[in-house]
C-alpha cells in the first residue's frame, strides 16, 4: 500500500457565475522514502494540489471530488481535530519564501518549541533540546544561538534551513516542498537542496517536490508529474520522462531549456500561454497551443495510455503507439 | 562562550526605539511630564500635605482661599483649598490618580473587548465578522458620551446614589470601556486581515496549530503596533470622557473627586472669583492629556511599518 495515495482529486473554486475547475481527476500515489516532482508552470495547480493533501484549500475553492488517502485512511472525512494531527505531525510542508514563512514576532526557538508542544506532551525544555538537536542536523552554524534570535536577524538561507529543521521536528513520514529555493540565490539553492535530499534519504522520508525547475526534478526526484491547467498530462519515472519525454508540452518544456552541448541554439518557445482557469478550452486543455492538433482534441480529453513506464494523455501519442504495435517487427 | 548572551536590556539600547527617542525632544519631554504625573498620581499619599478623604482634616472655614501667591493666600495650603476647605494640591494628586486609573482601566477594558472580538471577527470572517463588526457600527453611530450617559444613568438608578459612589470607579472603567472598544476592535479586526494573508499563518495552519493558537499567538502579536498607538490615544480619549462625565455629574462623586469633577465643583464659584479651583485641576488635565497624544504620536510614527520594519 502507498504511503499516500491521490484518487480522481477534483478541486473547484467557487466564484460568481459558476465554479472553476482548479484540479481535475487528479490521481499519484507516494511510497515511503519516495521522492515525488511535481512539475508545470505558474497556475497549472501544483500548489493547489499540495494544499488539497492537507484539506487547507481556502475559501472559495473546495474539495469536489475524488479522495486523499494516507496510510489507508482518508484524508477527505476526517475532523479538524484528526487532521491536525497530521498535519505537520506526519505531513509537513516547506514553502517558497523562507523571508514569509516565519512568523516575524517570535523567536525561532519559541516556534519550534511551539510546533513540539502542539502535537507532543513534553516539557518546554526537552522540546528546546530536540529544537537544537534538529538546528543542528540542518548544519546551521552556531544553533544554540539562533533559538534565541528573531527571523530578521538571519539570513534567507539561514531562514530555509530554520524552516527545513522545523518541517523535520516531528519527523514526518512526508514532506512536501512547494518551491522551496525559488527565493534563494543559486548557491544557496544547491546546498539547501543537496541538505533536504540528505535528511529525507536518512530518515527514509518521502518528498513531494513542487517546482517548476525541470532541472532540479531530474536531479531530485524518481518519479515526475506534469501538470497543465489542473490535469495531470503525464507522469512516470523521471529518467524516462526527461530523456523522452512523450507529451508535446513536456516535449516543449525540455527544449524550452538551454543545453550544454549546444551553445547558440535558439530557445524553443511553446506558442500561447497556459490558459487562465475561467477560459479552459474544450477537449485536451493544450491544445490551442499544441503542434499535433487534431479534432478529437478539440472534443474529448484524452485518456492515459502507457508508453513503457509512462502514462500519458495524449491522443498524438496513442497514434504513435498504435502505429508501432501495428508495423512489423523489422530484425536487421 | 565569549559572545555574551545579549540582555533584554542591551537589546533595548541598541534598538531603533530608543536611538528615535533620543533623539525627538518633544518625545522626551512628553515622557518625563507624562513619568512625572504618574509619579505623583500614584505616590498622592507621599506627596499630599492633606488627606482629601479625610472628612476629620477639613474645615469649612478655609474654603475658597487663593493659591500662596496671592493676597490672603495660606502657606498651609500652597494651590488654595476648594469650596469645601479641601487642600487643593492634595485633592488635585488624589485626582489625577483617580483619573489615571480611569483612564487605563477602561482602555485595558476596551482592550480586551476589542482584541477578543477584533480577532475573531478579522480572523473568522463571514458571520462572525458581519455581526460583530454591525454591533461596532450601531455603536459608533451613538456619541460615545451619549452611551456612557445612558449606561451611567441605568446604572445610578439601579445602585442608588450612595452605593454608586463607592463603585463609582469601576462603573466609570466598565462604562468607558464597553463604549469605546469598537474603536479597538476595527483597527485590530484591519490588521488581522492583512496578516491572515501571509504565508505564516498559511504555514502554522499546515503545522497543524488550532485556530485559537494561530489567533491569539501567531497572529495577535503581529498586529500589537497598531493597538499600542490606539490606545495611547484612547487612555487621552477615557481621561477626556471621564472629565466630561464628572462635569456632567455623572462621573465620580464629590467626596473622592477626579480631575473632571474638581473642574466642574469649582465651576460654580467661578463667578465668586475663585478661578482656581477650576483652572488649576484643568491645566493637569489639559497637559496630561496633551503629553499622552504627544507620545502617542511619536509612537505612531516609530512604528508607522512604512517608515520602520522590524
Amino acid at each position: 500500500m502507498a504511503l499516500l495515495e491521490v484518487n480522481n482529486l477534483d478541486v473547484r473554486f467557487a466564484v460568481r457565475g459558476g465554479d472553476l475547475q482548479a484540479l481535475q481527476s487528479i490521481s499519484f500515489s507516494l511510497d515511503k522514502g519516495e521522492r515525488l516532482g511535481l512539475v508545470g508552470e505558474s497556475g497549472a495547480g501544483k500548489s493547489v494540489a499540495a494544499f488539497s493533501i492537507l484539506k487547507l484549500i481556502a475559501q472559495p475553492g473546495y474539495i469536489a471530488g475524488g479522495e486523499v488517502l494516507f496510510e489507508g485512511r482518508n484524508l477527505s472525512a476526517m475532523s479538524e481535530r484528526e487532521l491536525r494531527q497530521i498535519r505537520g505531525n506526519r505531513i509537513a510542508m516547506i514553502f517558497q519564501d523562507p523571508m514569509m514563512t516565519l512568523n516575524p514576532v517570535l523567536t525561532v526557538g519559541t516556534q519550534m518549541v511551539e510546533a513540539l508542544k502542539a502535537h507532543r506532551r513534553i516539557s518546554t525544555r526537552a522540546a528546546r533540546d530536540i529544537a537544537l538537536k534538529k538546528l543542528q542536523k540542518v548544519s546551521i552554524p552556531s544553533p544554540d544561538k539562533r533559538l534565541d534570535q528573531y527571523p530578521h536577524e538571519l539570513s534567507g538561507g539561514m531562514r530555509q534551513r530554520v524552516i527545513i529543521a522545523i518541517a523535520l521536528l516531528l519527523d514526518p513520514d512526508i514532506i512536501i516542498a512547494d518551491e522551496p529555493t525559488t527565493a534563494l540565490d543559486v548557491t544557496i539553492q544547491a546546498e539547501i537542496m543537496a541538505l533536504l535530499l540528505a535528511l529525507c534519504e536518512q530518515d527514509n522520508v518521502a518528498l513531494m517536490l513542487i517546482t517548476h525547475d525541470l532541472g532540479l526534478v531530474s536531479q531530485v526526484t524518481q518519479r515526475m508529474l506534469v501538470m497543465y491547467s489542473g490535469r495531470i498530462i503525464e507522469q512516470g519515472p523521471t529518467k524516462e520522462i526527461i530523456n523522452d519525454a512523450q507529451h508535446p508540452y513536456t516535449q516543449g518544456l525540455i527544449n524550452a531549456l538551454p543545453q550544454m552541448g549546444e551553445p547558440g541554439r535558439r530557445l524553443y518557445q511553446i506558442p500561447g500561454s497556459m490558459p487562465s482557469l475561467s477560459r479552459i478550452p474544450p477537449g485536451c486543455p493544450f491544445h490551442p497551443r499544441c503542434p499535433f492538433v487534431t479534432d478529437e482534441c478539440r472534443q474529448t480529453m484524452p485518456e492515459y495510455v502507457q508508453s513503457g513506464n509512462v502514462d500519458v494523455a495524449c491522443y498524438e501519442v496513442s497514434k504513435l503507439i498504435e502505429q508501432e504495435n501495428r508495423a512489423p517487427e523489422v530484425t536487421p | 562562550m565569549t559572545t555574551a548572551t545579549v540582555s533584554r536590556w542591551d537589546r533595548f539600547r541598541e534598538s531603533f526605539l530608543w536611538y528615535s527617542f533620543k533623539r525627538d525632544k518633544i518625545a522626551i519631554v512628553s515622557f518625563v511630564v507624562f513619568v512625572a504625573i504618574v509619579l505623583a498620581g500614584v505616590f498622592a499619599p507621599l506627596f499630599a500635605p492633606a488627606d482629601p478623604y479625610d472628612l476629620a482634616q477639613i474645615n469649612i472655614m478655609n474654603s475658597e482661599l487663593p493659591p500662596v501667591w496671592m493676597a490672603g493666600g495660606d502657606a498651609q495650603f500652597p494651590l488654595g483649598t476648594d469650596a469645601q476647605g479641601r487642600d487643593l494640591l492634595s485633592t488635585i494628586l488624589y485626582g489625577t490618580r483617580v483619573s489615571l486609573l480611569i483612564g487605563f482601566g477602561a482602555v485595558l477594558m476596551q482592550g480586551a473587548l476589542g482584541i477578543l472580538f477584533g480577532l475573531l471577527a478579522g480572523y473568522l470572517g463571514g458571520r462572525v465578522d458581519a455581526v460583530l463588526m454591525r454591533i461596532a457600527d450601531v455603536q459608533l453611530s451613538f456619541s460615545t458620551l451619549m452611551v456612557a450617559i445612558i449606561v451611567g444613568a441605568v446604572f445610578k438608578a439601579s445602585f442608588g446614589n450612595l452605593m454608586f459612589g463607592e463603585i463609582a470607579i469601576y462603573m466609570l472603567i466598565v462604562i468607558i470601556g464597553i463604549a469605546e472598544w469598537p474603536q479597538i476592535a476595527r483597527t485590530v479586526r484591519a490588521s488581522v486581515l492583512a496578516e491572515k494573508k501571509k504565508e505564516y499563518v498559511d504555514a502554522a495552519k499546515v503545522m497543524g496549530f488550532g485556530t485559537n493558537r494561530i489567533m491569539f499567538r501567531h497572529i495577535l502579536p503581529n498586529t500589537l503596533s497598531p493597538i499600542f498607538v490606539i490606545s495611547t490615544v484612547q487612555i487621552a480619549n477615557a481621561i477626556i470622557s471621564e472629565a466630561a462625565l464628572s462635569f456632567l455629574g455623572l462621573g465620580m462623586p464629590e467626596t473622592q473627586p477626579s480631575l473632571g469633577s474638581l473642574i466642574k465643583s469649582g465651576f460654580d464659584y467661578i463667578q465668586s472669583g475663585s478661578w482656581w479651583i477650576t483652572l488649576i485641576p484643568g491645566l493637569v488635565l489639559v497637559v496630561l492629556v496633551l503629553v499622552i497624544n504627544l507620545l502617542g504620536d511619536w509612537l505612531r510614527d516609530m512604528m508607522n511599518p512604512r517608515l520602520y520594519k522590524g
